[in-house]
Parts: C-alpha cells; structure tokens; sequence
C-alpha cells in the first residue's frame, strides 16, 4: 500500500495523460473514420477506393509501427513530443476501425432513407448528415464503445515513445521500487477504472438492442 | 533511390525475415493454444453452471479490459517476483494466450449460442450424452460460424506480437529496430517495409476470412 501512496501522484499524472490521448485520439477518430466510412458509401469510385485502402492498410499493420513512423520519422520534419506522436498513431489506427463500424452502420439503415431525403431535394451532404448519420450511430453505438475500450487499452503504446501514459510511469515506479508486481497491479486497477465500467455497460446496451430487435 | 535499398544487405535482410519468422511461429503457437483455452472458457459460460461460470466470466472480462502491453510484462517482469521465471520467448506466447483466450471465449460462446436449440435437443433425445453432443453435434457447427471471427483475431495476434519488442523479443519489429539503430538513414526505410511485410501478411489472412464469410453465407 506504501507503493501507492509514495507514487500516488505519478499514477495519477500517468492517468490523466492516458485519458487525455484518448480522449484527443477519440474525437479525433470519430471524425476521421465517420468521413472514412462516407467515402466508402459513395458514388465516385476514387473515393470508395481511397476510403477503401486506407481502411485496409491501418488495420493490418500494428499500432507501434504507426508510433514509430511519427516518432522518429515524421518528428524530424515537424517537431513533436512522444505523447503528440502517439496520440496521432493512436487516432490514425482507430480511425480505420471507426470507420468500418460506421459503415456498418450505414449499410443497415434502409437504401429507401437515403432515397426519400433525395427525393424530398436533400444534397447527399444533407441526406447523410440529418438523416442517415444520425441513425447510423444509433445503431453502431455498442462497436463504437468496443473501439473506444480498445482505444484506452491501445493508448498503453505511448510507453514506447516516452508518452507519460500510465504504462510509462509504471514502467519507472517498476524500475525504482523493484517491486514491479505491486505496481503492474495498480496500472491494471487503473486501466480497469475506466474500460471495465464502459464494457458493462456496452454489454447492458447489447442487451438492450437484442431485446428490441 | 539507392539510398533507399542500402539498409537492406543481405545481412539485414535475413535478420528480418528470421524476426518475420519468429513473429509467425509465437502468432501460430499462440492462437492454436488461445483456440484450445478460449473453447474450454466458452463452454463454461454456455453452460452456465452456477457461481462458476459468472466467477470465470469476471475474471475473464478483466483480463480482456486489460491493455496486452501490460500483460506482456506482467508475465515478463512481475511474475519473477512470485518465483516463476519464464524465457522471453514463453512469456511472449503466455501472455498472448492468456489475452487472447479471453478474446476467444467470447467468440466460442458467442458461436454456441447461434446453433439451434432442436440440435442439442435432437442429440439428447437420440440417445448421446451431453459431452458427446457438444464434441459432434454443436461444436463442429459452432466452428464452422466462427472461422471469420477466429481469423480476424488472429490478425490482431500478429500485430499485437511487435508489442513483445518492449520485452527485448527478437520479432521483426525489434530486428528492424535494430536496424536503423546502426544508421538513422535507415529509418524510413525499415519501417516502410515493415509495413509491407506486416500488411501482406495480414491483409492475406483478411482475404481468407473473407472467402470464408462468402462460402459460408
């Protein structure tokens, strides 16, 4: 229990730097991947493909390579700090996850949505935006809770490029203390605080949905 | 342009592709332990037998809430402590097991649930006991439904394994770092065909899962 106290305050500068690059990383893959997702649904073939591939090529290459090429690479031209750099591997990476969820959930409204707000002389922009999104996310709520789960969870990456996240600072208490067990248990508490809270209630809503449909 | 190639000397490449080796051989022992224990978890939550099954779920639910980084070392540096030591290579594919067996279970549960109740109710009234029915009734047809699933998680298994470089394991990920440690020139480089190698790899096994998904719809 001495562990804790004696480093309460790095534990906590940990977990508010892990909450603050998933929050960034959250929003920032929202937009991104909502604007993926809508690329893939439209008419014009170099959008569906430069949707398409952008999707296919940040799901299947891993997180730490994405840090990596921002840390070492992209901040010799532009300068940035490891948790800048993480943050921005973390939001490109969910992104593509994103946006298959949106997708998915833009495929299951009606096609009779989209073509009534046409008919009515709604623009495609228009037609997606207040009729189609809405419903779309309404329906993609429990992936995109699963994504934000693994969100968190992922952003334990920043470690490796001296993000200040949880994983880093627990890493130093490890290394000073000597007693990396004790302290691999705290971060787990802490990462636990906020993904286990955020999976029962993503399960309560999969319920939820099941029931209703 | 050549600039370009220079990082990649013989040498250099056959030190990669022997990490691409070792990232495949800890991806292939790992999912092949993690089906066998993610199988047995998933049918102790769809059998629902009492305080057991929701005690294994918690603790299940905990370790899928749990960053794999963590786990990685956990199992490496804090298991020490309670006197198990394990070779960087074993505590690799321990902790990859551990998370992705949870991962599993819920698939394999998930999977259960979709086949038919008149199957195991066929079964039980044609005389097979519940062990049997479950081995050559439900089982095969649970599978069958979960090949898609199965390999999309084995695709994050082979991402997931470049994580294991935290622990000083030889994959391709920390060969390429060791790499452009010589020449910073090297960077981009190694980390452009990391990419490649890890994309085809995964985009390969993607493509499979798919084919899956047409075949059996």
């Amino acid at each position: 229990m001495s562990l804790f106290e004696q480093n309460f305050s790095v534990f906590l500068q940990g977990f508010g730097h892990t909450l603050l690059a998933s929050i960034f990383a959250l929003v920032g893959s929202l937009i991104l991947g909502t604007i993926f997702a809508i690329m893939q649904v439209t008419n014009s073939r170099t959008a569906r493909s430069i949707g398409n591939i952008y999707v296919q090529v940040f799901r299947n290459i891993p997180l730490l390579i994405i840090t990596l090429f921002f840390y070492l690479a992209v901040a010799k031209v532009i300068k940035m700090t490891g948790f800048t750099a993480g943050t921005i591997a973390l939001t490109l990476y969910t992104s593509a996850f994103i946006a298959e969820s949106v997708r998915a959930g833009i495929l299951s409204i009606e096609a009779g949505q989209m073509e009534g707000a046409r008919a009515n002389g709604l623009t495609f922009g228009q037609a997606m935006r207040v009729i189609i999104l809405p419903q779309a996310f309404k329906v993609a709520i429990p992936s995109l809770g699963n994504q934000f789960i693994n969100l968190v969870k992922n952003s334990s990456i920043l470690a490796f490029v001296g993000g200040l996240d949880l994983m880093y600072q627990g890493n130093i208490v490890a290394a000073n203390s000597f007693d990396t067990f004790t302290t691999y248990i705290i971060i787990g508490l802490f990462y636990l605080v906020i993904t286990l809270p955020l999976s029962y209630y993503i399960q309560h809503l999969e319920h939820k949905l099941k029931k209703n449909a | 342009m050549s600039g370009f190639f220079s990082a990649f000397t013989e040498a250099n490449l056959g030190y990669l592709m022997g990490g691409l080796g070792i990232t495949v051989g800890v991806s292939i022992i790992s999912v092949v332990l993690s089906l066998i224990f993610g199988s047995i978890i998933g049918i102790v939550f769809f059998e629902k037998i009492p305080y057991f099954s929701s005690f294994v779920g918690t603790i299940n639910n905990i370790v899928r809430n749990l960053p794999l980084l963590l786990i990685i070392f956990f199992t490496y540096f804090a298991l020490p402590q309670l006197g198990l030591h394990l070779p960087i290579f074993w505590a690799t594919v321990v902790a990859m097991t551990v998370f992705q067996s949870a991962m599993l279970a819920e698939i394999v549960r998930g999977g259960l649930e979709a086949v038919d109740v008149g199957q195991f109710e066929g079964a039980r009234a044609n005389g097979l006991t519940n062990m049997q029915t479950m081995w050559h009734i439900v089982l095969p047809q649970a599978y069958k439904k979960m090949i898609p699933p199965i390999i999309s998680q084995l695709i994050s298994l082979v991402k997931d394994t470049s994580l294991a470089s935290g622990i000083v394991l030889a994959e391709l990920t920390y060969r390429g770092q060791i790499i452009y440690a010589q020449n910073t020139n090297f960077i981009v480089p190694v980390l452009v065909v990391m990419t490649l190698v890890y994309f085809l790899l995964n985009y390969g096994l993607s493509l499979i899962a798919k084919w899956f998904d047409h075949k059996l719809a």
